[in-house]
């Protein structure tokens, strides 16, 4: 099945500014030649923590922001070559759902024109038929009907959030970019949205691309899960599997240090030394290497390509 | 044993800004903890978790006031403390961690200066020794190159090194008590097991109570001996830790423990919570819980359900919890 | 209690100054009067404001020996009724003021979206030209454009709004820069929209705000200046009533005693000015949901 999302070589640099007496430029190589597939109706999961390049990712897929090499290919064309039509189309395909609900609704819009931007912006629809559709949108996430003419502040976090995704949906797109979207919202509501883009998924057929720091609700969500770090993938595979049974080193770390969900539950402690190194200045060889607990003598000189290994994909000199 | 910190109906309300409207942050609130234990505060946002924090430390805003109750202190009475009488407590035998380390410190003053200062301040400790002491203080929570970083400033650490400076603030005077308010919230996962395990040493080290206020039932489960938990205002539910989890006594406890992703558990739905946590400042008539409630019965909606014992450590509100009341906890 | 003092001391000084949750009566109130006082001048002035007695010049205002009820406020110089003139002079400082505030508050508001958003050789363009324009001091600025286009109502206007929107582009620029980060911005342009589209749905509704407080705090820059422009002589011609040219004629009467031809257009100016940014300090904090927390 051809994937409905590609991702081949992607890299994004960002050129730091020189200093204010002129020292030194850097780069910061925020995503660094990725390799990702999303299927239709499938959820690509991405964990990892600050400056592993999960965000820039989701930037890049939005196109925010042009890669600096390698490309993205949706229904196998290349992304960053639409324009005009061909761009119409890609928006309307790929749609996104941002962390923060406060931030993502325009303070001074209505509901309905709120999630009717989409619409009125890409389809010549008469009043009547827009306001259907923004009804049944509504319906759709769960929301009263009169909440159509409220404004945003009205609302809690959770409701505007639904508010994002009715808005998300309005286009029927074919893939959801989830940047953290429950990570904003009160943990009794977090379980409700969560669910809510499962069924959504389920009826709409739904792809996503579901970046979390949260690394059960990323297991939860996922059907695949890539983990990143410093702007490579250094894990990528199914997600029970890689959840379960971590093969990379800074997995079996990350998915060890996630809080248990029970005090009985142990896991085998493995605390990492040292900070995350910043993304202007990664180590040489693998870029994990200086943390890692299984350092061998090659990891310093020889960067690991991803290979498969016990069902997944794995950049590790381990395997 | 008489605990450390003893609690009892402590209640905090703020007032609008005409003085006609009252929100009760903090309602009739009662809880022990002794030595060295670790006791887990857990509640969303309008529970009222952060006013009881600051209420212990007696840091409230001008538009707060505490309406009644009573916060025993290793045998003292705080609630009736000149200010000049808690800053000598505070900082010194009862400490304070908060969420964002990068508000909690300075940015115009070098680290050894900001926990040096603390030294100073209630030890009254010379100078020279003070910056000796937040070297070791530094090494003391894992700061590598300590005497390179006591002179640095904080824009120059990471996130996580902030945090763990904010820590050594905090033990530099040997606190018996350390409230940390979501202390974990910023930090990245690795960074947060790296400093969760410190936490934890330090305790053993020094024999710290702690007082974890959170939001995240992750950490009361990796942390904690004791639960408390807290919507809108009220305690609902309070207990050791394992037999919260294991038999919760109040819907919301329950349902908050069952809507949390698990791994290696392949259902397809979460259990969830119908509504939003309610405004403090408008809540329902009755048990606050009872729009939400699974069990609600029209007792909920009229009447507050008083403390009743489950177990002789376990304390629940519910009128739903135990089939009679068994006894209504006395502060 | 500590606290509880300072919140009484609180409570007091809003209530004095009429701030803040408190609405602006005594401000409101001024605006209000001198807004209706400009509104129906014709029917409120008892005497044509441009034409005097000769034989009546001077006469102080009705309360003092000398003055008469046929002028309460006095006359001036030329026999022309102080009070008929300042109640003109109300309408000629409402208009000029708030035109002059429009139309500074238009063209610095789309120059400072435009530069804001757009970036690039536009923002730089833009921004240099402001630079430039707010080098230069205001007045001299004012009187030299005065001098070269002549003055006349209209070209008062014209002047005070292209010396004053550089205020406005500044800081309209810089919430612009400030919105453009945010997530709802960046939906829009995931949803589809044209730059011009989201300028216009979804910045320019966001500054709105800024730009009217701004406008109510520029108003009485603005007839401060106007009456400056007009006190030199290079403002509103005569013989039309504007309180900063009553000024300049009064000034000659001050040595003489003549205090009302000066004080009262004075105390008129300041109600003004003073009403104008009470009311728009106001505004600005009941506008800004941050500030409003406090």
């Amino acid at each position: 099945m051809t994937p409905l999302l590609e991702a081949r070589g992607l890299t994004k640099h960002f050129a730091v500014g020189r200093g204010l007496l002129g020292r030194g430029s850097g780069v910061v190589r925020a995503v660094d030649d990725i390799r990702f597939a999303i299927e239709p109706g499938r959820t690509l999961g991405v964990v990892g923590e600050s400056g592993c390049g999960k965000t820039t990712t989701a930037k890049l897929v939005l196109r925010l922001e042009k890669p600096t090499a390698g490309q993205i290919l949706f229904e196998n064309e290349d992304v960053a070559g639409l324009e005009g039509a061909g761009l119409r189309k890609y928006r309307k395909s790929v749609q996104a759902v941002f962390q923060d609900p406060f931030a993502s609704l325009n303070p001074r819009m209505r509901v309905d024109a709120i999630i009717a931007e989409p619409l009125i912006t890409h389809e010549r629809l008469d009043a009547p038929a827009v306001a259907a559709r923004v009804a049944g949108l509504l319906d759709v996430v769960g929301l009263p009907a009169r909440s159509r003419d409220l404004f945003p502040h009205e609302f809690s976090g959770g409701q505007r959030q639904r508010i994002a995704i009715a808005r998300a949906l309005a286009l029927s797109p074919r893939l959801v970019v989830l940047d953290e979207p429950v990570s904003a919202l009160d943990v009794s509501i977090r379980a409700q949205i969560l669910n809510l883009l499962r069924d959504l998924q389920r009826e709409l057929g739904l792809a996503y691309l579901f970046i979390a720091h949260d690394l059960a609700a990323v297991a939860h969500m996922s059907h695949v899960i890539a983990v990143m770090y410093l702007g490579r993938i250094v894990e990528i595979g199914d997600a029970a599997q890689v959840a379960t049974a971590p093969q990379h080193p800074y997995t079996q770390a990350l998915f060890a240090a996630a809080l248990p969900a029970h005090p009985d539950e142990r896991r085998e402690e493995v605390v990492l030394a040292g900070e995350v190194p910043s993304p202007l200045n990664p180590p040489a060889g693998c870029r994990f290497h200086p943390r890692c607990p299984k350092v061998m003598a090659n990891c310093s000189q020889h960067e690991p390509k991803l290979k498969l290994a016990g069902g997944r994909e794995v950049a590790c000199h381990l395997y | 044993m008489s605990g450390l910190l003893e609690v009892s109906g402590l209640s905090t309300q703020y007032v609008g800004a005409r003085g006609t409207r009252v929100t009760r942050a903090v309602d009739d609130v009662s809880f022990t903890i002794e030595a060295g234990r670790t006791l887990g505060i857990v509640g969303e946002s309008g529970s009222g978790k952060t006013t009881l924090a600051l209420t212990l430390m007696r840091l409230l805003p001008p538009a707060a006031r505490i309406a009644a109750g009573s916060v025993r202190f290793d045998g003292e009475e705080l609630l009736s403390k000149s200010e000049s009488q808690m800053r000598a407590i505070r900082g010194k035998r009862m400490a304070m961690i908060l969420q964002d380390p990068m508000a909690s410190l300075n940015p115009l003053f070098t680290v050894g200066d900001q926990i040096a200062e603390t030294l100073r301040a209630h030890e009254a400790t010379p100078r020279r020794t003070a910056w000796a002491r937040a070297r070791g203080l530094l090494a003391a929570v894992n700061i590598a190159a300590p005497e390179r970083r006591v002179g640095e400033y904080p824009h120059e650490l990471s996130g996580g090194m902030r945090q763990r400076v904010v820590g050594a603030i905090a033990i530099s005077c040997g606190p018996r008590l350390l409230i940390a308010d979501e202390p974990t919230t910023s930090l990245d996962v690795t960074i947060q097991a790296q400093y969760l395990k410190l936490l934890g040493d330090i305790q053993r080290e020094h024999g710290l109570a702690m007082i974890f206020i959170t939001h995240n039932l992750g950490i009361v489960a990796r942390m904690c001996d004791q639960v408390a938990v807290m919507y809108a205002g009220r305690l609902v539910e309070a207990g050791p830790v394992r037999t919260i989890f294991n038999e919760p006594a109040h819907p919301y406890t329950r349902a908050l423990i069952e809507s949390i992703p698990r791994f290696g558990d392949a259902t397809e739905r979460l259990t969830a919570i119908e509504g939003q946590p309610p405004d403090p400042s408008a809540l329902p008539p009755g048990c606050a819980f009872h729009p939400r409630c699974p069990l609600v019965v029209d007792r909920c909606r009229v009447e507050a359900p008083p403390e009743s014992r489950v177990t002789a450590q376990h304390r629940t509100r519910c009128w739903m919890a135990a089939p009679a009341p068994a006894d209504v906890l006395k502060g | 209690m500590n606290g509880s003092r300072a919140a009484s001391l609180t409570v007091a000084w809003r209530f004095a100054a009429l701030r803040i949750e408190g609405f602006p009566w005594i401000p409101s109130a001024i605006l209000g009067t001198i807004t209706l006082v400009a509104i129906f001048a014709n029917v409120l002035a008892p005497y044509n404001p441009e034409i005097g007695v000769l034989g009546d010049r001077f006469r102080p205002p009705a309360w003092q020996y000398g003055g008469s009820e046929a002028h309460l406020l006095g006359t001036d110089h030329v026999g022309r009724d102080v009070l008929s003139r300042l109640i003109f002079g109300a309408r000629v400082s409402m208009v000029v003021g708030f035109t002059a505030v429009i139309v500074a508050g238009v063209l610095g508001t789309t120059l400072g979206i435009l530069s804001g958003y757009l970036g690039g050789w536009v923002d730089q363009v833009i921004m240099r030209v402001t630079d430039t324009w707010l080098a230069l001091p205001a007045l001299t600025f004012a009187i030299f454009l005065a001098a070269v286009v002549g003055p006349s109502e209209m070209n008062i206007v014209i002047i005070l709004g292209a010396v004053y929107w550089t205020r406005y582009a500044r800081v309209i620029r810089g919430e612009v820069l400030s919105l453009r980060e945010r997530d709802f911005v960046r939906l829009a342009i995931v949803a589809g929209c044209s730059k011009k589209t989201i300028m216009r749905r979804h910045i320019l509704p966001n500054v709105l705000n800024s730009a009217i407080v701004l406008g109510t705090l520029m108003l009485g820059v603005v007839i401060v200046t106007e009456a400056a422009l007009s006190f030199l002589g290079v403002g509103v011609p005569p013989p039309k009533p504007a309180w900063g040219l009553m000024l300049a004629d009064g000034k000659k009467g001050l040595m003489a005693g003549y205090w009302w031809l000066t004080v009262l257009p004075g105390i008129c100016i300041m109600l003004m000015v003073l009403s104008a940014n009470l009311l728009g300090d106001w505004l600005r904090v009941k506008l800004d949901p941050q500030l409003r927390q406090l």
